[in-house]
């Protein structure tokens, strides 16, 4: 049993695809009753994975691995260590929420758009817990298609122009990453004489300096596209803006930090040099991110466009974490990733229960809203002050980290991201402000009603994570760390090595009397010896 | 027994979840009961460990609780653990103390205002974490209640949120703040990074060993923390949002805004008192800036008509003194007068809100005047604190402020030019409180008839508390009177375990065997001296004389007119902060954003469109066309196959 579990909570939601193509075109209800019940299995199965879990233990688990396609040596290779855990359950439990807060927004082809989100929520999963390039990439574009098609076909005026600039800029990277695969793949055919996709196994393989510059370039533009890292940002604004509800929550919640798991899982451990040698530019972008995202954000009359670019902010914070190449600052950036998922996703979710009242998102038309709307002010706030980081809820524990750990690494890094937290409480506040307090200007919010329980059943479990994870974080803290100490042992290793942060030619072992000039990119085989 | 110190926090926070909670569903009378027993509850608990420590020796003074694992991350370990020293002690017993009848006081105050249970919500919400802030035994949980407080001061500010001025308040305060907090932040990295640790006892500990006395790093992790200092306790560069959160509910202007709150960072240097010896450049800054701002806030307090406003500048000015005494490393007097500031101060606001109530919510002075009559028991306590801040000799206020002008004089790190500038602040401050009593309690009645009519005193929850502090104001400096009194400084030794080893050498000439005492007599002469020809003069002007003032007004219409707004220092930090500030973002979003990175996007992609429109014409879907391309194309072939 325990081998399958991650299968079957990848594949569940299959259950409720086949199930509601066989509904009846006319039965809406069953439709989102099957969907919803679908969804909270598969979370209720992450929970119990989540029981299951080994804090304690090193290296992958609950790890299943047959071959699929022997002649390339593909298998179907799942596994998963702390990281990967709290990113499923985060999957599982905003899924449900996305289903619940599409329960009336969503009127046309109900069919299609429930099957997209279960699809959606396979990829995902299947991302989360593949340990096979082949899979991994596969994953990675199942869940492109339907994310496509939500925001193209349920999504709001400029829907088409949004879907498709999504797409080609996520395609573009993805082409890229599709290439570095095959190249590593190939490489270590010549290594070990044999094909093999197998993430943990190609990581043990070294690959010459030059090589690897070009192979992480190659991932991590395909990551960093998906962060989104400045300045390949600027999909994700009117993907947010266009994109129904649920698609933003699931855009913000779990796709960007695809991204940022991408370059934990693959980018870092693959090519620890290279790692080394991009650091201080991706700093600089995330940092860059980091304040832009936030003066941007500050701007906008959109409220959903202001928060698109809150994220960019936010995953700023994420990428100087990880880059931080300490425990706290990958710790941080983990938690944050979650954290982010959370106040993002209920973020989107109070602008959707607005946008469903008002129709509009433009801050200039709302105004006063508390007068008429205390639960639901009294909500946005605690919200606000989590994406804000306020001492005890999540948003502080994970940024504290995150500033503390880049601290360490690099002062002046650490110095620059702190004025983060001016910039944020600036633009977050004064949303606020204009949204919620005040005269009630506009005629037309003087008769909005307050939230129903559909709508607090579905903030209230975000609230909750927002203070657990803010008062004790101790639980989750204790699952990532194996996983993040075992990365940072691999790239400490380097480090010592190559005498950070100078760079010589000669890195490794295997590599001597070859300098990495000598191995030609376009040979197969002979990037290492 | 230790394991009850959560609940000094715990009780505040209980209330907090129970208003908080069940908003509109308990009666008035259950909400202020919730809201009052609960911080009673809390003062009582934080009695019983003062008790405690007072039955300890003098040097192991200490009660600790630790309750879990914060935030465990390899060698960076925080606790929620909580700490009672003769230090946290103090701070805990104004609080719980100052708070409650405050909190009794608000029972009265708001009991018309729709918000009610909100309100007592806040309230106990700020008590909560202003608990957490004094009581964290390490950095990151005081930061805990220093943001919670800065949130809570937020939401009181802006309480009556429909009014655009009070949410621009709030949200000023919130951001200056975290302008603030920066500081504060860096400051403890600097201190982690080269500790290991935050809690407090291990940084003081080790200290010594991590750092260079006098070397750039502490200097430089000082300065940062006092930059924090700044944020919340008002100081010059970052003092702009107190006068400005005079838009919350009175009593709050009372608890948040003058006794507790902005002097946290006045206790979080008398906390990290052992870093903070350890960079003299740094006391040297903070002295300076400490008594700059007494200064400066002081002569715009001259100029102010609105009775809250005048109070504000004041609290920033007193905020001033107890940094000076801080910058001298004089950190009990700096305490002390924290303490009886708290008592005045306190009174001082909730004077001025009974008499805001009685006015129908005026609050302009200007249209005030002879209320003495109609408020008597307002006036007397009123004045009462009044002549506490003033200094006149045996009322609170006296000693505190005599002994930070005292050391800001005699320390080793103090300097004659501290003492002037304190010393001219204190008559400032003498004056303008009595222009304000004179304004408001005496003379021609300025109201109109309307208002007239409805002036009354306050109910018993506003008066009863007002005395309680009145008594406070009066006696409350006796337990810190200077040595030459030859009398113990029971404030001073009750704090030396904490701040050991800090209080101030003196200079040769200060000493108290080579004619100190005299000095110090002379000193304290002089300045009640001073404090009195103030006194005669602000009667002069607002009471005797008023066309003297006028005449004076009319003479120093620029001066007048600089204080009157402020120096004008919100309109700079507009035009040279906020506005470039927004101004750079629209260009970012509209230049970078739209017009690079999308230019550049959509240029690629009309590019492509271009040329597959060029590429298109060869698909035309016309046989006729097709065939001719493939008959040329044929002949084309053949004909070079021939032609080679």
């Amino acid at each position: 049993m325990e081998s399958q579990i991650l299968t079957l909570v990848t594949f569940f939601p299959l259950v409720g695809i086949v199930l509601i193509m066989l509904a009846p075109k006319d039965r809406p209800d069953t439709v989102k009753g099957v969907a919803l019940l679908v969804s909270f299995v598969t979370m209720l199965l992450s929970f119990w994975l989540y029981s299951m879990f080994d804090k304690v233990a090193n290296g992958m688990q609950f790890e299943l691995n047959v071959p699929w396609i022997t002649s390339f040596g593909i298998n179907y290779h799942v596994g998963i260590d702390g990281i990967s855990l709290l990113m499923i359950v985060l999957t599982a439990i905003l899924t449900v929420l996305s289903i619940l807060a599409s329960w009336n927004s969503i009127t046309e082809r109900v069919k299609g758009y429930f099957i997209s989100m279960l699809l959606l929520q396979i990829g995902m999963i299947g991302v989360f817990c593949a340990l096979d390039l082949f899979m991994f990439y596969i994953f990675w574009e199942v869940m492109l298609i339907p994310m496509y098609f939500i925001i193209g076909i349920w999504g709001g005026a400029r829907r088409v122009y949004a879907a498709i600039k999504f797409v080609l800029f996520t395609m573009f990277g993805s082409l890229l990453m599709l290439v570095a695969i095959l190249y590593v793949v190939s490489a270590y055919h010549g290594f070990a004489n044999e094909y093999s996709f197998d993430i943990l196994k190609l990581a043990t393989m070294p690959i010459a300096y030059k090589p690897q510059l070009l192979l992480f370039g190659a991932f991590a533009l395909a990551f960093a596209i998906k962060v989104p890292l400045f300045p390949f940002h600027t999909w994700l604004p009117d993907a947010h803006v266009e994109a129904p509800t649920a698609g933003s929550v699931i855009l913000a919640g779990v796709l960007l930090k695809m991204g940022t798991y991408g370059f934990l899982r693959i980018c870092i451990p693959m090519f620890p040099q290279a790692t080394i040698t991009y650091l201080p530019y991706i700093c600089v972008l995330a940092l860059i991110a980091i304040i832009y995202g936030a003066l941007v954000a500050m701007v906008q009359r959109d409220v959903k466009s202001l928060v698109a670019f809150s994220s960019v902010s936010h995953m700023g914070f994420v990428m100087l974490g990880i880059f931080a190449l300490n425990l706290q600052g990958v710790e941080g950036a983990v938690l944050q990733m979650i954290n982010h998922g959370v106040s993002t996703g209920a973020l989107f979710l109070l602008v959707g229960m607005i946008y469903e009242r008002r129709h509009t998102r433009l801050i200039s038309e709302l105004g006063g809203i508390v007068k008429v709307m205390p639960v639901f002010a009294t909500l946005f706030m605690i919200v606000t002050l989590s994406s804000i980081g306020l001492p005890l809820t999540n948003g502080f524990v994970g940024e504290f980290l995150i500033l503390i750990g880049t601290f360490k690494a690099n002062m002046t890094y650490g110095v620059i991201a702190t004025s983060g937290v001016i910039l944020s409480a600036c633009y977050m506040l004064w949303m606020y402000q204009r949204v919620i307090f005040g005269k009630i200007t506009n005629p037309e919010n003087e008769k909005l009603i307050d939230l129903d329980w559909r709508e607090k059943g579905i903030l209230i479990p975000l609230v909750v994570l927002i203070f657990w994870i803010g008062i004790y974080p101790k639980p989750f803290l204790d699952r990532i760390e194996p996983a993040v100490r075992s990365l940072l042992t691999q790239t400490n290793m380097v480090r010592e090595d190559i005498g950070e942060p100078a760079f010589t030619v000669e890195t490794d072992g295997s590599l001597s009397g070859m300098t990495a000039e000598d191995v030609n990119l376009n040979s197969k085989g002979e990037v290492h010896e | 027994m230790s394991d009850y110190l959560i609940l000094i926090p715990l009780f505040p926070l209980i209330g907090f979840l129970l208003n908080g909670l069940l908003i509109g569903r308990l009666s008035r009378p259950v909400v202020s009961t919730i809201a009052c027993a609960s911080v009673f509850a809390s003062f009582v608990t934080a009695l019983l460990s003062f008790i405690e420590l007072t039955n300890m020796p003098a040097s192991a003074r200490l009660i600790e609780q630790t309750l879990f694992a914060w935030i465990p991350v390899g060698e960076l370990n925080i606790e929620f653990g909580l700490l009672v020293d003769p230090l946290s002690a103090i701070m805990i017993l104004v609080v719980t103390g100052v708070g409650f009848l405050i909190h009794v006081y608000s029972t009265g105050y708001m009991s018309h205002d729709k918000g009610f249970g909100r309100y007592f919500a806040y309230l106990n919400l700020f008590t909560f974490s202003m608990l957490t802030l004094v009581l964290a035994d390490n950095f990151l949980l005081m930061f805990v209640g220093w943001e919670g407080v800065g949130l809570c001061s937020y939401l009181l500010i802006g309480f009556w949120f429909e009014r655009k001025s009070a949410t621009d308040a709030g949200k000023k305060a919130f951001i200056v703040n975290r302008i603030g907090d920066f500081g504060f932040l860096i400051g403890m990295f600097i201190i982690f990074w080269q500790v290991q640790s935050l809690d407090f006892a291990e940084v003081m500990a080790r200290a010594p060993h991590a750092f260079i006395a006098g070397g750039t790093l502490v200097t430089t992790a000082c300065l940062l923390l006092f930059v924090g200092a700044t944020g919340k306790s008002a100081q010059i560069p970052l003092f702009v949002w107190l006068p400005d959160a005079m838009e919350g509910p009175t009593p709050v202007s009372a608890l948040i805004h003058a006794a507790t709150m902005v002097t946290a960072g006045v206790y979080m240097i008398a906390r990290t008192s052992t870093l903070f010896m350890m960079a003299p450049d740094a006391l040297m800054v903070i002295a300076i800036i400490g008594a700059a701002t007494a200064f400066f806030a002081a002569t715009i307090g001259l100029a102010q008509n609105d009775i809250k406003r005048v109070l504000a500048y004041s609290t920033v000015s007193q905020l001033g003194y107890m940094f000076l005494a801080c910058g001298v490393a004089a950190f009990s007097a700096g305490v002390f007068h924290l303490m009886t500031h708290a008592f005045f101060k306190a009174l001082l606001f909730l004077g001025s809100g009974s008499v805001i109530h009685a006015m129908s919510d005026e609050q302009d002075m200007t249209k005030m005047g002879g209320l003495k009559k109609y408020l008597p028991i307002t006036y007397w306590t009123f004045l009462l604190a009044t002549l506490a801040i003033s200094g006149i000799p045996f009322f609170s206020g006296f000693f505190s402020k005599d002994e930070i002008l005292w050391k800001s004089y005699s320390s080793l790190y103090g300097h004659p030019i501290f003492w002037v500038i304190g010393v001219v602040t204190a008559g400032m401050t003498a004056f303008y409180m009595f222009r304000l009593v004179y304004m408001t309690f005496h003379g021609k009645e300025r109201m109109d008839d309307k208002t007239r009519k409805k002036i009354h005193e306050s109910p018993r929850s506003m008066t009863v508390p007002l005395m309680i502090l009145a008594v406070l104001s009066v006696v409350g400096g006796y337990v810190g009177m200077p040595h030459i009194f030859g009398v113990t400084n029971y404030f001073e030794e009750w704090l030396s375990p904490v701040l050991a080893g800090h209080e101030p050498p003196t200079h040769a000439l200060a000493s108290t065997s080579g004619g100190g005492a005299g000095t110090e007599m002379l000193l304290m002469a002089l300045s009640v001296l001073l404090v009195l020809i103030a006194i005669y003069t602000a009667r002069l002007f607002y009471n005797k004389k008023p066309e003297l003032a006028t005449a004076l007004r009319g003479k120093l219409t620029g001066v007048h007119k600089t204080l009157q707004n402020k120096y004008y220092i919100d309109e700079i930090y507009t035009a040279v902060v906020v506005h470039p500030l927004i101004i750079v973002s629209i260009g970012l979003w509209k230049v970078v954003d739209v017009i690079f990175i999308d230019g550049f996007i959509n240029t690629l992609a009309l590019l492509y469109d271009g040329i597959s429109q060029l590429f298109r014409h060869a698909q035309t879907g016309r046989v006729r066309s097709y065939v001719t391309v493939f008959v040329i194309g044929v002949v084309g072939i053949l004909g070079w196959l021939v032609m080679r």
